[in-house]
């Protein structure tokens, strides 16, 4: 059953031999170095690639398949631990003359110490676990209060994340950019620097879209910074692939945040610039071959960009986790100058157990213009049905001017969209394209759902018109149209502008490919009801529309109003997970703010939050319940 | 002839006699009817003086208005639609063509025959048009003239468009809004009901019969609704009750509100009277013309088989692991309906009743299928009484309209327990049973998972003249699960998680099933939709008739 079960994973069928390390709670799989050491000997298997997270960075892990002979295709265990530890690399970066971060070197035992050496540094601080990575664990503080709930929280996900609670403090640098250095050494003292990835735009401290090479580097910081990048590997005797977080600020001073001894996941991005398939040098340096590269031989080719496509909501926070089923998933594989790193395909499960990714979509151009058009038309072509996904998000960035222009740095989110992201922003153009399209959208279903094949008892009498008055609605705003058609070709009239639709207008398509006023376009349909809902994704954002023929929408004025629920009463969880802590009990005061509960999901502690002062009525979750998004958790009076 | 000289008599002028004769050529029924319709136009004319083509305008524009502008402004005002409005909206654009627009009811007591009492068409406008092109016959009850009630005219009107919608072969939709009998005419409206209760029965299985509730709908008046093939309702403004919630306070004492009593929520999800609500009028009328594009338009016809966009031969890799390998482990059975059938288009009927097990309508290819399917999602998908209630009814209007069921099948058996058995679960299930039995539509059965025990012979299997029956490599056909049969075959006996595991190897596979024939053959997930629209094809030319019988004797 296990073989058959497994076989539904596309990691799986790719593989000429699969061997189940257990269920899916990672702690019982993928981190359960018994099981894995068990499939290694099963198999016979010479080396182990561990991929990226998971045991990637594990020295016991190392040692152990040192223990029986078996390669582990990575650095060795003394720079493993060298490196995996934050404070321990701080000290031997120092030594290697890599410029750091000012900060406390050591552990942090409790909150009030916390406080102690954040006074000393001085606000704002970061707090981050020592043996984390990847933004988990890891808190900025303003202020003393802010630092006791940071170490509370940090401590408790690098304990349910790592493993280890332990805590390290630093200066935190305003406004920094996020550029890491990728770097290829030999066992034979050979390294070479592989050039720059620009991994500014984040949120929540993890990355979202990243590129090859950084717009903001001249030739010289890029060399400084490669060769202090090398000079690290080799102080630590450095093998394999890994890569050398800088923070960088405005002057173009920059600082060594941590050394990632492991395949990253944005390595694509430098395979396409370079051209070096580094899986393939990381087997082979795994084998004790020398690097065939000089670092003349490193070029920039063209330019890379890679968005990290995730099941999760970004209208919450930039990205809440959200799960279920794909229903339908299509990557965007027709389109040349395209690469989709995924483990998933149509009907796979998007589950609480790991990471939300769905893929890494990158694309390639010879100019970073070129690559940033490959991708708007590939996410625009990408199918993904069944879960939230955070295309509206991607979209959106690439194409913001501050994006195009390169001025970003890791708060570009929150300062770009200080209230939150609310989708694309129509322009008044955008906004006649989009209405223009459902009407078209709505006469081609509306026609053929006249078209009755077969023998006929009783003749049909269609409705033949060439005119439709119809009335769109869309956020509120209602417009009337007038449509009129000749072949698969609309005008469409708007407030007396014309726009020219045509299109094949495949209703059973997901994509919905058109051209409007000459241009191309690629819009989905993402639902098409009978009551004359349409919703269109449009330049990634979906927006709701309804189409409606004059009278209908003529009469609609007499439809009663639905009234909705009071939300502000109510605490309803907004993303599936499980609940770590219930901070309240029925009849407890709480104050506006003020938490009331924890859910876990993805690994991400969430505080939920009273949007009230009142009385707590009635609380619908425990400690340990797992809860969908949407479940009642807490009711207030 | 005793009309004639009636007129004759009493209005003596040609002109009048050639104005009566036109009003008499509209009405079906000679007599009373006749006579009381001469006399009043009669009266008209004495007092109005205007030409005969000025009081055709005039009668009509009264018609078109209803019970005028202040009722039809309360109408609105309560978030509902004027019949008209209604119809404008259900039927294509200028295909209304209505009848009977100079009815009057007959009423001579309580002044009812007084001028004012007297509105032309009375309260429901009937007539034919077109849906989506295609010919349906229309009654849509009118609320502004004395609340919609059901006067003999009023039923005869009914009555009229349903006895030719019977001759021609049309479907039947009702649009109702009636506060009930009119009780000023007494037992007239009585008999008018009984007339449309009749014409109801008779048109059962002969044209498809749609009923949307779009208002109060109370007393004997239910029973018409309850005997057409569909109820639909509307959220909030719509009930069905046999009594009021006064008189039910009187009876029995309990407190209840109209929507709690008989709301669409209630009809819904509680009693299972009706088979879906909408939000509102708009919605539900709209939503009404997307179903009719899936009904044929009568017993003498062929499903319907629209222009279909989605290939026929896609494949739908996402089934390949839609069932879970732990056989406790629920999945949703409409993600594989959504998965198959064309443009992921399902019209569900009952979403919310009898959760348990899913019908519905939805194409292959174009052609309009049944969907039975049972849901492990709810209550593991097992068959109780009201979801063998809510299937059999489902199967038996498809197989009286030509509509080829497609069943999915992954069933644990029939719920235990005493509220099962005293609620007569036997007798019960045995409906699904026999609709399944005596339907000689094209059957299609693919077997997901679970088919045991008698529910696994219920569900559209071989034995009860299924034509294609397929099972997934996940299928597992059995008496019962491994765990409850190795109970009882090795009762006492050692060593049982043994015997479970062998149990296991035996039975909890396809291959029992397949070597017997019992399944056709076993299919990749996958390829589902391109089976099935296959057979379909073949099947479309399929004949098959029952023994000869007055009528069956189904277990009610």
């Amino acid at each position: 059953h296990i073989r058959v079960t497994l076989c539904r994973h596309v990691h799986v069928k790719m593989a000429d031999e699969a061997v189940c390390v257990g269920p899916a709670p990672t702690s019982k799989s993928y981190l359960n170095m018994d099981a894995i050491m068990n499939a290694v000997k099963q198999t016979g298997a010479q080396a182990v690639h561990p991929g990226y997270g998971f045991l990637s960075e594990n020295k016991e892990f190392a040692k152990r398949l040192a223990a029986e002979g078996v390669t582990f295709i990575g650095p060795d265990t003394h720079a493993i631990q060298a490196m995996g530890d934050k404070i321990e690399s701080k000290l031997i970066a120092k030594a290697a003359k890599v410029n750091t971060i000012p900060g406390f070197d050591g552990v942090v035992k409790d909150a009030e110490e916390a406080v102690k050496i954040a006074g000393e540094i001085g606000y704002p601080v970061m707090i981050k676990a020592s043996a984390g990575g990847g933004g988990k664990g890891m808190r900025i503080s303003w202020n003393d209060e802010e630092t006791r709930e940071g170490f509370r929280f940090s401590s408790q996900e690098a304990a349910s994340s790592f493993g280890d609670d332990r805590l390290l403090i630093e200066k935190f640098i305003d406004n920094p950019r996020h550029i890491e250095i990728q770097v290829l050494a030999d066992k034979h003292g050979n390294a070479l620097w592989l050039n720059e990835r620009e991994c500014s735009i984040q949120r929540r401290n993890q990355k979202v879209v990243e590129e090859a090479p950084s717009t903001f580097l001249d030739p010289d910081t890029r060399r400084a910074m490669g060769e202090q990048a090398v000079s690290l590997a080799k102080a630590v005797k450095y093998s394999s692939a890994g890569t050398v977080e800088f923070l960088v600020d405005s002057q173009k001073n920059f600082y060594f945040l941590e050394m990632n001894t492991r395949l990253q996941v944005e390595h694509p991005i430098t395979e396409c610039i370079t051209g070096l398939d580094l899986v393939h040098q990381m087997i082979r340096i795994a084998k004790g071959y020398k690097l065939q590269q000089k670092q003349s031989d490193i070029p920039i080719n063209g330019w890379a960009i890679e968005s990290r496509v995730y099941a999760e909501d970004p209208y919450k926070s930039f990205g809440l986790p959200s799960i279920g089923r794909l229903s339908q998933y299509q990557e965007p594989l027709n389109l040349p100058n395209v690469r989709v790193d995924s483990g998933i395909q149509e009907g796979s499960d998007i589950s609480i157990y790991y990471d939300p990714m769905i893929s890494k979509l990158v694309t390639y151009g010879k100019t970073r213009e070129e690559a940033l058009k490959k991708m708007e038309e590939a996410l625009d072509n990408y199918v993904i049905r069944g879960v939230t996904h955070n295309i509206p998000l991607l979209r959106e960035i690439i194409v913001h001017p501050r994006f195009v222009s390169g001025d970003i740095s890791t708060k570009f989110l929150p300062e770009v969209y200080p209230d939150g992201f609310k989708g694309h922003m129509l322009t008044a153009g955008e906004r006649r394209e989009l209405l223009a399209t459902a009407a078209a959208l709505y006469v081609a279903a509306q026609l053929r759902s006249q078209k009755f094949l077969g023998d006929l008892r009783v003749s049909i009498v269609p409705a033949e018109s060439r005119q439709w008055e119809l009335c769109v609605e869309l956020d509120k705003g209602v417009h009337m149209l007038g449509v009129s058609r000749a072949g698969n070709n609309y005008t469409v009239e708007i407030d007396g502008e014309k726009v020219e639709v045509s299109g094949e207008w495949n209703l059973a398509s997901a994509l919905l490919p058109i051209t409007i006023n000459g241009k191309h376009r690629n819009l989905q349909c993402l639902l098409r009801t009978a009551a004359g809902e349409i919703t269109l994704q449009y330049l990634g954002t979906s927006f709701k529309l309804r189409v409606l023929s004059k009278l209908a929408a003529y009469l609609s004025k007499h439809m009663p109003e639905k009234i909705p629920e009071d939300t502000s009463s109510i605490l309803r969880s907004p993303m599936p997970g499980s609940v770590v802590a219930v901070s309240v009990k029925p009849g407890d005061n709480v104050a506006e703010g003020q938490e009331i509960c924890v859910i876990e999901a993805m690994k991400m502690q969430n505080s939920m939050t009273a949007a009230k002062t009142a009385k707590v009525k009635s609380v619908h979750c425990k400690a340990g319940d797992t809860v969908g998004e949407g479940d009642l958790l807490v009711e207030l009076e | 002839m005793a009309t004639y000289t009636l007129m004759r008599s009493s209005l003596g002028l040609l002109h009048g006699l050639k104005c009566s004769f036109k009003s008499v050529g509209q009405i079906p029924y000679a007599g009373a009817l006749t006579r009381s319709k001469v006399l009043q136009n009669a009266r008209c004319y004495s007092v109005s003086h205007l030409s005969v083509q000025e009081r055709i305008e005039q009668k009509r524009k009264a018609a078109l208005t209803g019970g005028g502008q202040l009722r039809i402004a309360a109408q609105h005002k309560r978030g509902k639609l004027t019949a008209r409005e209604r119809l404008e909206l259900l039927l294509d654009p200028d295909s209304f063509v209505e009848y009977d627009m100079f009815v009057e009811h007959r009423c001579s007591d309580f002044g009812m025959e007084a001028d004012h009492n007297k509105y032309p068409g009375d309260s429901v406008v009937t007539g034919q048009g077109r849906i989506n092109g295609r010919l349906v016959y229309v009654f849509s009850q009118d609320f502004t003239v004395f609340g919609g009630s059901l006067s003999g005219a009023h039923a005869q009107k009914i009555c009229k468009i349903m006895d030719q919608a019977m001759m021609v072969g049309a479907p039947v939709i009702g649009l109702n809004d009636s506060g009930g009998a009119r009780i000023q005419e007494g037992v007239e409206s009585l008999a008018g009901y009984a007339d449309i209760f009749l014409r109801n029965v008779m048109a059962s299985g002969v044209v498809p019969q749609i009923s949307l509730i779009m208002g109060p709908c109370a007393g004997g008046a239910v029973y018409s609704p309850a005997l057409t093939d569909f109820t639909f309702m509307v959220k909030d403004t719509s009930y069905l009750f046999i009594t009021g919630p006064d008189v039910v306070k009187s009876v029995t004492n309990e407190d209840v509100t109209q929507e709690e009593l008989g709301g669409a929520k209630t009809h819904t999800t509680v009693s299972g009277v009706a088979h879906r609500a909408f939000e509102n009028d708009i919605d539900a009328l709209l939503n009404l013309r997307n179903f009719f594009n899936f009904l044929p338009l009568s017993n003498k016809d062929p499903a319907p088989v629209t222009e279909c966009h989605d290939p026929r031969d896609r494949l739908v890799p996402g089934l390949d692991t839609i069932v879970p390998f732990e056989s406790t482990k629920a999945y949703d059975m409409l993600d594989i309906v959504h998965g198959i059938v064309d443009e992921r288009e399902f019209f569900e009927i009952m979403p919310n009743y009898a959760k348990n097990i899913v019908v519905g309508f939805a194409r292959m290819n174009g052609r309009t299928v049944g969907i039975v399917g049972n849901q492990p999602k709810v209550a593991s998908g097992c068959l109780d009484i009201n979801s063998s209630v809510k299937g059999a009814r489902f199967v038996r209007f498809c197989d009286a309209f030509n509509i080829p069921i497609i069943t999915f099948v992954d069933v644990p058996g029939f719920l235990p327990g005493t509220a099962q058995e005293y609620g007569g679960i036997i007798r019960h299930g045995a409906k699904l049973l026999y609709a399944f039995a005596e339907a000689t539509v094209p059957k299609i059965t693919v077997i997901t998972r679970k088919a045991y025990g008698g529910a696994y012979d219920v569900m559209s299997s071989k034995h009860l003249r299924g034509d294609v029956n397929y099972a997934w490599p996940s299928a597992e056909v059995a008496v019962m699960g491994a765990k409850g049969a190795v109970q009882i075959i090795f009762r006492g006996k050692e060593n049982q998680a043994k015997a479970e595991a062998e149990y296991v190897e035996k039975f909890a596979n396809p291959f029992p099933a397949a070597v017997r024939g019992f399944v056709d053959d076993i299919i990749q997930p996958s390829t589902t939709r391109k089976r099935i629209c296959r057979d379909l094809e073949v099947l479309a030319s399929k004949k098959q008739t029952n023994p000869w019988k007055k009528h069956a004797n189904i277990p009610l």
